[in-house]
């Protein structure tokens, strides 16, 4: 139980940390990509508080060994820099540029209730299903 | 390249900012995972077992709760203009979807988490994704 708690709080700080940041304003995101015209800098501030946070924290965390409700940590294994990670990468950041909404905010902006969140998270969800049949 | 100082939130995003990491640190002290946006939800597309439907589905609720809580109290007013419409919009997403998944990772988790343990293939997917953005924002605006 306390565990579930943990997780549902854990997602409310997100969900709350990117509507403050201004990701959910697909605006915003795209002034911040738009560096050769009137550039709004304030992503890389959400992404330095972050880091800093995240940094400094798992730092202790790890050094704990276990996490409280779980055996063991679940880390991605030390995997290679290959082409699934650029072109993945490419790939998202066409999208993220022309709608301005990465996974995250593209969940949060459910709570708007416009239409376009659902259309836009069924799209993405279909991306995604894409690419278990296409790629191995 | 001018900035835009009118809508500058130096501080709100760095708050924002804040609280996203000490959610990616509750979500590791707590269950030992990953803040990954797009790998917790393509693990609930795909689930593999009940117990991690169940965490992965508690989160996406608190995702949507946090923000609908500022929303209900009036405390944010989020505008959520689509820069996109259209074929476009499901051109657009479709690319997040599918990207996110060959590239095992977003904003979030490669990001925040994956910069954070100094992950040499989230730093290529940061800038990859970033460079990819720049390039296509200025192709809208300035090209076309």
């Amino acid at each position: 139980m306390l565990a579930v708690l943990s997780v549902l709080f854990s997602g409310l700080i997100f969900g709350i940390g990117l509507s403050l940041a201004g990701m959910l304003d697909p605006t915003k995101v795209t002034s911040f990509l738009n560096i050769l015209g009137k550039w709004d800098p304030s992503l890389g501030f959400v992404m330095l508080g972050g880091i800093i946070v995240t940094t400094f924290g798992y730092f202790f965390i790890f050094k704990r060994g276990k996490p409280l409700f779980e055996k063991d940590f679940d880390l991605p294994k030390k995997q290679k820099i290959d082409n699934k990670t650029i072109i993945g990468a490419s790939l998202f950041g066409v999208g993220w540029g022309l709608v301005g909404l990465c996974p995250g905010p593209a969940i949060s902006a459910l709570a708007t209730l416009d239409p376009v969140a659902f259309v836009f998270l069924i799209s993405m969800a279909a991306g995604v299903l894409a690419k278990k049949n296409i790629v191995k | 390249m001018s900035i835009n100082w009118t809508d500058f939130t130096p501080m709100l995003s760095s708050l924002g900012g804040i609280l996203i990491g000490f959610a990616a640190l509750i979500l590791m002290l707590a269950k030992g995972r990953i803040m990954g946006m797009s790998g917790i939800l393509s693990g609930l597309l795909i689930p593999n077992s009940s117990t991690e439907f169940l965490w992965r589905s508690v989160f996406v609720a608190g995702v949507i709760a946090g923000p609908a809580i500022l929303i209900n109290f009036d405390l944010i007013n989020i505008a959520s203009t689509p820069v996109a419409s259209g074929l476009l919009l499901y051109v657009a997403a479709f690319c997040v979807g599918i990207g996110t998944a060959i590239g095992r990772g977003c904003t979030s988790g490669h990001g925040i988490c994956g910069l954070s343990r100094l992950s040499a293939r989230s730093l290529c997917a940061v800038l990859t994704f970033v460079i990819s953005g720049i390039i296509t924002v200025s192709i809208l605006r300035h090209v076309l």
